[in-house]
């Protein structure tokens, strides 16, 4: 009932979970069973190249839920990001165990090298792979909570908060850059072996990775679908479109935001988590602000608050990114902001917006 | 006793039941209120009958918006007291708190939620918990939709149900926000110039429906419109320089000289 519901709910969604099956399927077939000299064959690592696409499709949704439908304008959701990576990054550290270049049981090699003599708390259990999982969601999940709670009771809105997330995220990037954080400072976390035991190089680990990305990404879809569905999520554009209304017809706007916070800082968490391991590192980059500044850029190309919208622009730009930075890497910067600043002067719903406003045209006409 | 509460029929779940002993529903004493030195309200006396229509009145500045504002928890009075019915102290409350033990508000600007239907609009005012969690599972009942059609009624939007909000009349907006106050079951209504660029027969509509009102709910309406007053008002206080000036019917009001020195000038 509530999958078809949802299956049926728009256009758009039709369209994104018809794509992400037909990918889901295709993907593994062309790497796996198509023969390597085929025209049609996948390379391993365009199976990887497709499966991190899909991460940076999950962490759009992630912001567009927050930015599209309640109006808070986050410029450091990639720290809710690299936080799920570096807790699933330290579960793979812990997995090379003596195959490290130093060889210790335990501690990592960047341990061994600060001369560091044992294992420092926040390390604790992070071997476990389930609990290193419940970290993926906790971590970022307690940050966003904890300031959301600050931040959204002192009623803190628009570009003041939008600047606060930058801070934020800029002070971890700071933070994890030090040796002394205990994260690996700059060089950040690699050199990943195996997870669960599966080799990280191996073909079938990399289809189980891009698998697991596409059912994260259809379910979190299905979940953020739900909630902009049900009653709550008319009262979080309530919110959006009139902030003090909604306070007086009885409902706690902090509330409503804290939760909708922590809830896309977790979806951003679990992207990040199923990064790591398909691009094999993560360093204190990820949390650089121009990476949560990109995420908006995404959003606003494919067209906020419809959520297909942001897969699709994570999409449309990374691919652009890709191209670009290969053919001319000097380019890509200016060419990601004339795109921010063309899309916000002539399509400020984004290319979903277009499509909707020319298929209307056509319709009428 | 406890038991009777919640068998009884008044199923406004959150709301503690108030208390009318005394057929006063709001209480201000003694309220001052200071922006940067300038004195909103000074030492400002008001009192609401249960079921009453009041009309405030006064020149610009002379407090009637803050008076709105401390009422509903917007503003905290640097002293006095507010208390709604002999229970609720108001100055404890914050503003949902506020709206869910009954009081509802009319902001002078219309203000609805233009990206949802006329319907939705009025099913988000609807009494009930406004719990994250409960809203986030929360379905129309059958009563609860023809709850809200009757309200459509009242209001004059029935054949707006799902037209989006922003793009009613401004006179069809100011009713849409009537219409929300109502769902929220309130037992008093403070209603911020209701007619503002209105036109005359919208005027005489809103008068109709204020008038409907009262008597079921306790409603304040400041304004503007000495014409609107007129033809709705029993009482009317006068404010000026955020404390009381007169109070009294319409015709004593008008012939007060005190009133006549401050709306003419000296």
């Amino acid at each position: 009932m509530i999958v078809r519901k949802l299956l049926l709910s728009d256009r758009g969604s039709q369209l994104f979970f018809a794509v992400l099956l037909a990918t889901t399927v295709l993907v593994p077939l062309l790497n796996a069973v198509v023969p390597d000299g085929s025209m049609l064959h996948l390379p391993n690592y365009s199976v990887a190249l497709i499966g991190k696409y899909m991460t940076y499709a999950l962490m759009a949704i992630s912001v567009d839920l927050i930015w599209g439908y309640c109006g808070i304008l986050s410029l450091g959701h990639t720290a809710f990001f690299a936080l799920g990576g570096y807790a699933m990054g330290m579960y793979l550290m812990r997995q090379i165990g003596t195959r490290g270049v130093y060889g210790d049981p335990v501690l990592p090699d960047f341990m061994v090298f600060l001369n560091w003599k044992e294992l420092p708390w926040f390390w604790q259990g992070m071997d476990h792979f389930g609990f290193a999982m419940l970290m993926v969601v906790v971590a970022p999940g307690l940050l966003a909570w904890l300031f959301g709670w600050f931040a959204f009771r002192s009623r803190v809105t628009g570009v003041y908060l939008s600047i606060i997330t930058q801070a934020l995220t800029y002070a971890l990037l700071l933070a994890f850059f030090r040796n002394e954080m205990g994260f690996g400072g700059n060089n950040g976390l690699t050199d990943f072996k195996d997870l669960l035991g599966f080799d990280l190089q191996a073909q079938h680990t990399r289809i189980g990775l891009f698998l697991a990305t596409a059912i994260a990404l259809a379910l979190s879809y299905a979940a953020c679908r739900y909630i902009i569905g049900s009653r709550l999520g008319r009262v979080v554009e309530a919110v959006r479109d009139a902030e003090s209304r909604t306070r007086f017809i009885g409902y706690k706007v902090e509330n409503v935001k804290l939760w909708l916070w922590t809830f896309s800082a977790v979806i951003a968490g679990v992207a990040g988590a199923l990064y790591v391991p398909q691009v094999g590192i993560i360093n204190p980059g990820e949390f650089a602000p121009i990476n949560s500044i990109e995420v908006v850029v995404w959003v606003a190309v494919g067209g906020r608050g419809t959520l297909y919208g942001a897969a699709l622009g994570a999409l449309l730009v990374n691919y652009a990114k890709t191209y670009f930075t290969a053919a001319l890497p000097e380019v890509w910067l200016y060419a990601l902001g004339a795109l921010f600043v063309g899309v916000t002067l002539f399509l400020p719903q984004g290319i979903v917006g277009l499509i909707t406003k020319l298929a209307r045209n056509r319709t009428t006409s | 006793m406890i038991g009777g509460r919640f068998l009884g029929q008044n199923r406004r779940s959150a709301a503690p039941r108030l208390d009318l002993s005394h057929n006063i529903i709001l209480y201000l004493e003694g309220i001052s209120v200071s922006f940067d030195g300038f004195k909103a309200l000074n030492d400002l006396n008001l009192y609401i009958e249960a079921g009453e229509l009041r009309c405030i009145i006064g020149p610009n500045g002379a407090g009637k918006t803050t008076m709105m504002d401390v009422i509903t928890g917007k503003t905290r009075p640097d002293t006095g007291s507010a208390w709604f019915g002999q229970t609720v102290d108001l100055l404890s409350l914050s503003e949902p708190e506020i709206a869910t033990a009954g009081i509802g508000r009319k902001f002078q600007k219309p203000t609805i939620f233009p990206n949802h239907t006329t319907f939705e609009n009025l099913e988000l005012a609807m009494a009930g918990d406004k719990a994250v969690w409960k809203v986030l599972f929360a379905r129309i009942s059958s009563e609860q939709a023809d709850r809200i059609d009757s309200v459509l009624r009242t209001i004059g939007l029935s054949d707006k149900r799902n037209v989006l909000a922003g793009s009613l009349s401004h006179g069809q907006k100011q009713w849409l926000e009537i219409g929300m106050l109502l769902m929220q079951s309130p037992e008093l209504l403070l209603v911020d110039e209701p007619v503002a660029g209105m036109t005359p027969q919208e005027t005489e509509r809103t008068a109709e429906l204020l008038v409907s009102l009262s008597g079921t709910h306790s409603v304040v309406v400041v304004e503007h419109d000495m014409a609107f007053v007129r033809s709705i008002a029993r009482t009317v206080t006068v404010l000026h320089q955020g404390s009381v000036l007169a109070e009294g019917s319409m015709d004593q009001v008008q012939n007060d000289p005190k009133v006549i020195e401050v709306y003419l000038g000296d």
